[in-house]
């Protein structure tokens, strides 16, 4: 953290109001303007699966992230180490809070698991590099905060110490990500264990140099007591559990046994409601500041680092944003915007001829059926009339022999009418 | 059966080999009294092997069972839980005494099994132990002047601990047991049983019992063994238990006026021989008071004739060989 050196403070002198002047309002407008915006928090949670890491993330925030409808990880299996997130937004009291899960299962669970934390270190960074490259953008109103803010570490409640996973995860781990180790299922151990699995693993964490999150001290008493208090309980040994049991009268959270019921939130039984307070009620702030102020800085350095010290090997283009001044960068936005919208104009160009052309042959397609339609008809039509015009020669022809035949009759009748006048003459002359 | 004395008496009943009455007491009985008192006194071995990763309280387990400390963690340890780098097998042995009857009991731990990074393979060194152990007896056997009594080393049984994650097997239990079931009696055992309540133990139980039967892991006792149909619906009630789970406790504590073993939590103790606890009776019983004598039967007359049968095929007879010999590769 950047501290002010001591002369600063020094020069500048105080000196007392006269009257009532109203910036003491400050902080209401900054806690409004908070509220308005809503919060951000990114929590990762890492262990073996059969941890309880599910169950505690639902008893933390009291809502079911996993449910049956939508089972967590745990219950799906995996074959490699999968990163996945899940976004929730929970409201209280006016305060929004959009809570980014991120687990990651099939941790530790392989026969051979080296290496099972790259998966891990890879989001972290790629999350890391997100920022970044948001903060060297030109435009910068939009930038969502989307790095992990907080790595709960599960531990395997064994009674003996770490394991080398651990010991490996943790070391590869603390200079990327707040860490806050925790004992699961820690209903396994009794009073005592408990103790001495505590001292152990941090014997063990001190003796490796493993840096996991400090409590930041402050020069409030009351404070400091809780957080000295805080200190000797890590590693937190934390049991979860949304099922409500009666105890004596009173609901409570707790898993039922037996031999009795572990509560949840009794602070004699675990420490879920250390857990709880301090990475929500009290920290949650701090654990953001530390990633902004500490992680990423260390990320940043080292990654601009890395690309002074190559100079020109580096042929990513984020990269070469950093190195150019910002009217530079400006022009080649510019640059870059008109491209595209040139490209967009030829493509739309392009699907703008493409459909004429085809609405075109369409049409000339249809043109053709219509034609050859149009032709087949007066085909038919003219076959028809033909055939019409054979009728009625036929038609004709009969008449005509008809008529003829009718004549010849005729003329048969009047000549035998004839006759037939002649024979009666002369049968009268008889 | 001395053919005088009843068979001609009694009508229907000729010379046909079957049972026959007898007419006064001859003692024939008194085999099993012979038996009893030869056994005492010469007493007898058992080996039980302890398989899973550290911290699930194997032998706190093994203590219970036997109720004195015979765990590796006995013979003047400094308790530095420390993880080898490799499995290790360590074999303790103890001479316990009950009734008048002597028990060598060695306890053969593996501390290392499953807790590296990379636990590729990491039953090699287990199932190396075993096969030199039924060498070692082999070799004995095949001996032209033979001790009277062979020692037998042999692993009868292997106890193998499951971690009570409540979802499914890990992918290295399945190896294991996918690999040793043929070799040795596997019996496993959900370890510190009291992170779960009721209804996820028989959960667990039954998914593990079901992952099992999907990879064709044959658990002792096993099925194709069972000799008649007594042994197998005794055997199928067992099967349907298992695998057990299980608490272990080395400590007493005072329950309703009687003082039991159990864990002492803040809300309650978990008491080991309470069977609405924990399954840790069940398996004792079944472990040592009524399948003992049938595990050493089992590796003697199955997985040791199976390595004897497999040993003497594939050198054509036995040549000289050493227990540390390379022909083991070809096992």
């Amino acid at each position: 953290m950047i501290e002010r050196p001591e002369s600063a403070v020094a020069s500048i002198a105080q000196r007392n109001l006269e009257g009532y002047v109203g910036f003491a309002n400050l902080p209401n407008q900054v806690y409004r303007k908070s509220v308005k915006r809503g919060f951000e928090f990114t929590l990762m949670v890492v262990g073996e699966s059969g941890l309880g890491k599910s169950t505690l993330i639902n008893s933390l925030f009291l809502t079911d992230l996993y449910s049956k409808d939508y089972p967590g990880p745990s219950l799906r299996i995996k074959k490699t180490v999968q990163v996945e997130q899940s976004k929730v937004l929970v409201k209280e009291g006016g305060v929004q809070l959009t809570l980014t899960i991120v687990d990651t299962p099939g941790f530790g669970d392989a026969v051979d698991n080296s290496n099972c934390w790259q998966p891990v270190i890879n989001y972290i960074d790629s999350k890391c590099e997100d920022f970044l490259n948001a903060e060297s953008r030109v435009n910068r109103r939009l930038m969502p905060d989307n790095r992990v803010h907080c790595c709960l570490y599960f531990i395997a409640p064994s009674g003996h110490g770490l394991k080398p996973l651990d010991i490996e995860f943790m070391k590869r781990l603390h200079d990327k990500v707040n860490v806050i180790p925790l004992i699961a299922k820690a209903d396994t151990l009794t009073p005592e264990e408990c103790q001495l699995f505590k001292k152990q693993i941090m014997k063990e964490i001190q003796e490796h140099k493993i840096q996991i999150y400090e409590f930041p001290d402050t020069e409030d008493d009351e404070d400091s007591k809780l957080i000295r208090k805080i200190k000797e309980r890590m590693p937190l040994a934390v049991v979860g559990s949304n099922v409500v049991i009666e105890v004596n009268g009173k609901k409570v959270r707790g898993r039922q046994y037996p031999w009795g019921v572990a509560e949840v939130e009794n602070g004699e039984h675990c420490d879920f409601t250390v857990l709880r307070n301090m990475l929500i009620r009290t920290h949650m702030q701090d654990l953001k500041d530390v990633t902004n102020n500490v992680h990423y800085e260390n990320y940043r350095s080292r990654k601009l680092a890395a690309v002074t010290c190559n100079g020109g090997v580096d042929t990513s283009k984020t990269k070469n944003q950093m190195t150019r001044s910002p009217l530079a960068q400006m022009e080649e936005e510019r640059r870059e915007h008109v491209m595209k919208m040139k490209k967009m104009e030829t493509e739309m160009e392009q699907v703008f001829e493409m459909k004429v052309k085809e609405k075109k042959q369409k049409l000339k397609d249809s043109e053709a059926e219509l034609e050859r339609r149009h032709e087949q008809m007066k085909k038919n039509l003219e076959a028809q009339y033909k055939e019409l015009e054979e009728k009625k020669r036929h038609h004709d022809e009969e008449k005509s022999n008809w008529e003829a035949q009718q004549r010849i009759l005729e003329q048969q009748k009047l000549d035998a009418s004839k006759t037939m006048e002649k024979n009666k003459k002369k049968g009268k002359i008889f | 059966l001395s053919g005088g004395v009843g068979v001609d008496r009694v009508p229907g009943l000729g010379h046909s080999g079957g049972g026959s009455t007898l007419l006064g007491y001859i003692g024939i009985d008194t085999i099993i009294e012979q038996m009893r008192k030869k056994t005492m006194k010469a007493g007898f071995d058992f080996n039980i092997m302890i398989v899973g990763h550290s911290g699930l309280g194997k032998s706190t387990l093994v203590n219970t069972l036997f109720k004195s400390q015979v765990s590796r963690w006995s013979s003047g340890w400094g308790g530095e839980h420390k993880i080898p780098k490799t499995v290790e097998i360590k074999a303790v042995s103890h001479v316990i005494e009950e009734g008048g009857v002597k028990m060598k009991l060695t306890v053969i731990d593996t501390p290392g099994f499953g807790d590296q990074i990379n636990n590729e393979n990491c039953w090699d060194p287990i199932s190396k132990y075993i096969n030199e152990q039924y060498e070692k007896f082999l070799k004995e056997e095949v001996n032209i002047a033979r001790k009277k009594r062979i020692p037998d080393t042999r692993v009868h049984c292997c106890l193998y601990f499951i971690s009570p994650t409540g979802h499914s097997l890990r992918q290295l239990d399945i190896e294991f047991m996918k690999h040793l079931s043929r070799v040795v009696n596997i019996i496993p055992v959900i370890a510190k049983s009291d992170t779960m309540t009721p209804d996820e133990k028989n959960e667990f139980k039954h998914r593990v019992r079901k992952e099992l039967e999907t990879y064709g892991i044959e658990y002792y006792p096993q099925n194709e063994f069972d000799d008649d149909m007594e042994d197998k619906n005794e055997n199928d009630k067992i099967r349907e238990a298992m695998p057990f789970a299980v608490v272990g406790s080395d400590k007493e504590y005072q329950v309703n006026g009687k003082r039991v073993l159990g864990r002492k939590t803040a809300w309650g103790v978990v008491e080991v021989e309470n069977p609405n606890h924990c399954e840790f009776a069940l398996l004792r019983d079944f472990l040592i008071r009524s399948h003992l004598q049938d595990l050493k039967e089992v590796t003697h007359n199955i997985h040791y004739e199976t390595y004897r049968a497999r040993r003497l095929n594939d050198n054509g007879g036995l040549h000289p060989i050493s227990v540390n010999n390379t022909q083991e590769s070809n096992l």
